[in-house]
């Protein structure tokens, strides 16, 4: 069948690597290429490269960040963040990204989902949605602009209707979650896994190994992103991989 | 999209010179050829067509050429598909590309492990079992058949073919460029195989 995959995640501003990295043995430990080419020896599965940088100059910068992790990484990886027009879908996939994922410009234009599963092919197309659990309504909202602001949508009806425009994956973040390393958002990641039959990647929460392996189980998730676990060497990435292998969940072991 | 750009940094990372163009005159001088796939199997085929290019790769089948197709290049191989309601193909290899049944996860994302079924010199160095990278809807089913050669199969609810090769001909269904250190490898063995087996004549 298909492997569960692990994948972290590198937030990147005016073309570095921000949030801080602690890599004794990188020459560069804030250049997103030689990150991206240490997670690749140390097993992730593929990469996400989460574009931070407010300006628009700024983000001309991941276009060249793409184009130099695909001279040097041959694993697949996201570019997202700020990304809003084909043009600029096209001219990251070009460079050599593998995937680009829509978040804020997904709710407000979703013909841009259509559009660009149409011309790039829907494996191109992975729409990030940032849920948050509403008590009053016993649901999760769709959150946009870096999570400033709420939108009406409900993340599983959400979830669904980026599937039907063609959506290859989801990125799902839990804000309940995010920061807390207190384990992933189960019964989201759950809630959205049982309602599309698109892969899921499942984001925000990540402390323990055992975290990993419940996401990837009861939560259904295709994939786990994690960051700062794997920047601050909580564990290996051989490591989480043995102990998923060890807990029957199939994994590729290098 | 993405992978044509990959595919030519992976062979540039083994010392192979790639270039990418739609110019028989260039083409022709070339000791290979990869198809990557990009989009949808309708319009590739359109393309082919409309550029003159699907006489000329037949052409270069016969004179003995290698070529290589990966992800939907191995699907246009085939003589035709489910995809765009029903498309013919350049018919190098027999049967039919189907999209994955109602039910699964699709695509087909991400890392699965293939069996190699018979030895070929690109998978030399390869293990059984080995994990490569995957992003498709439609697959080439797995059958032996008497003209061509299976070579690998992977198992996603269904069997399909991984790899499947007739004469010259090479299809990948998964991502070398995308498949790590062992994805590489396969690059680099089809490469030796060109440089020391070339039947192109230059």
């Amino acid at each position: 069948m298909v492997a569960k995959r692990i994948v972290p995640c590198l937030d990147v501003k005016d073309g570095r690597v921000v949030k801080g990295v602690q890599f004794v043995n990188l020459q560069d430990a804030g250049d997103p290429v030689e990150l991206a080419a240490f997670y690749d020896k140390a097993g992730a599965d593929e990469l996400v490269f989460l574009d931070i940088t407010a300006s628009f100059e700024g983000r001309e910068t991941m276009v060249e960040v793409a184009r130099r992790t695909a001279k040097e990484v041959f694993i697949p990886f996201i570019i997202g963040g700020g990304i809003g027009t084909i043009d600029q879908i096209r001219n990251i996939l070009k460079a050599g990204a593998d995937k680009v994922s829509l978040n804020t410009p997904a709710v407000e234009n979703p013909a841009l989902i259509k559009e660009g599963a149409r011309i790039f092919g829907s494996q191109c197309i992975v729409v990030a949605i940032d849920a948050r659990w509403n008590e009053e309504k016993q649901d999760w909202d769709v959150y946009t602009h870096g999570g400033r602001k709420v939108t009406g949508l409900s993340a599983v009806e959400w979830a669904a209707r980026v599937e039907e425009l063609g959506a290859g994956e989801i990125l799902l973040t839990s804000m309940n979650a995010d920061g807390g390393r207190d384990g992933f958002d189960i019964p989201l990641n759950r809630a959205v896994a049982e309602k599309v039959s698109i892969p899921v990647i499942a984001s925000g929460g990540a402390g323990t190994m055992e975290h990993f392996a419940q996401v990837l189980t009861e939560g259904k998730a295709d994939a786990a992103l994690a960051a700062s676990v794997f920047h601050y060497r909580h564990f290996e990435i051989s490591e989480l991989k043995k102990y998923l292998n060890q807990q029957s969940v199939e994994v590729r072991i290098i | 999209m993405g992978n044509v750009t990959s595919v030519g940094n992976g062979f540039a990372r083994l010392g192979f010179q790639t270039i990418l163009t739609d110019d028989q005159e260039r083409l022709s001088r070339c000791h290979a050829l990869v198809l990557p796939g990009v989009g949808a199997f309708g319009s590739a085929m359109d393309e082919l067509r409309r550029k003159g290019l699907l006489d000329f790769l037949k052409e270069q089948q016969q004179k003995g050429v290698y070529i290589l197709g990966i992800c939907l290049g191995l699907q246009l191989f085939f003589e035709n598909s489910e995809e765009d309601s029903g498309c013919d193909g350049i018919g190098f290899f027999p049967g039919q590309v189907t999209r994955f049944p109602v039910g699964l996860k699709v695509p087909h994302m991400g890392w699965s492990s293939i069996m190699l079924e018979k030895p070929d010199p690109l998978f030399e160095s390869i293990p059984s079992g080995s994990y490569f990278y995957f992003a498709h809807s439609y697959y080439a089913p797995w059958s032996e058949k008497k003209d061509i050669d299976p070579l690998a199969r992977c198992n996603y609810n269904v069997d399909f073919a991984a790899a499947i090769k007739k004469d010259n001909v090479y299809g990948l269904q998964f991502h070398p460029e995308k498949s790590g250190e062992i994805g590489l490898k396969i690059l680099e063995n089809f490469g030796r195989m060109v440089l020391h087996g070339n039947h192109s004549g230059n």
